[in-house]
């Protein structure tokens, strides 16, 4: 599934809008999440899951492919925590 | 941002009515939430990509009593963060601290999940 496909889903199923406005609103929709993750904040949806950020402490790694040691410095990660709603849909999964 | 909030942000960008936008964002979410359910997974450039990934039943233990519990096969959602904006965001961390609106603690078990699955 791609943007284009969730495109298409909505533009059939929510009336009043033409396939364009319907791809413009999935553009917005994605970029404001972006812009609000980089800002620092985290986004709940709420019935999907939640888009959390963590800044991670430098620590020793290794790198796997030479076995050298190096530091990974200090990061912010982003994580998503699916909502119990969303874990339960997918484990049924296609039986439903 | 919650939901509601994002569809506010949605509303203003796109100059359309709140009802309009809060269509189309569970709609989003709806059509995202369906392909996963199917086993698809949702790629999403710039942004992300969604995976189902199958995990093994395994004997589990309870955390506080320490009693062995057998966890079933299961299937669940992953999420892998697109390198752009993994990038973008890490790239902004001098910029903006993390803003909190709860004491969640800083390091939870998303990580150690995320690693049995491979």
């Amino acid at each position: 599934m791609t943007r284009a496909d969730i495109v298409q889903t909505i533009y059939n199923r929510v009336g009043a809008f033409s396939k364009r406005e319907a791809a413009d609103v999935v553009e917005i929709v994605f970029e404001t999440m972006k812009e609000t993750l980089e800002r620092g904040e985290a986004i709940k949806v709420s019935g999907f899951g939640n888009f959390l950020l963590r800044d991670k402490q430098p620590r020793m790694g290794r790198n796997p492919k030479t076995g050298e040691t190096m530091q990974i410095p200090t990061r912010r990660v982003l994580t998503f925590k699916p909502s119990v709603m969303l874990r339960e849909s997918v484990n049924r999964g296609k039986a439903s | 941002m919650t939901k509601s909030e994002l569809i506010d942000a949605v509303a203003a960008k796109a100059n359309i009515p709140k009802a309009k936008a809060a269509l189309l964002v569970q709609g989003i979410f709806d059509a995202m939430n369906e392909g996963l359910r199917c086993g698809e997974g949702v790629e999403l450039r710039g942004f992300g990509s969604f995976v189902v990934r199958n995990y093994e039943a395994y004997d589990g233990r309870n955390p506080r009593t320490g009693e062995v519990v057998q966890v079933a096969k299961k299937r669940s959602p992953f999420f892998k963060v697109a390198k752009a904006l993994r990038e973008r965001i890490d790239g902004a961390r001098e910029k903006h601290a993390i803003l909190t609106d709860d004491a969640s603690p800083p390091d939870s078990n998303a990580d150690r999940d995320s690693a049995r699955a491979r």
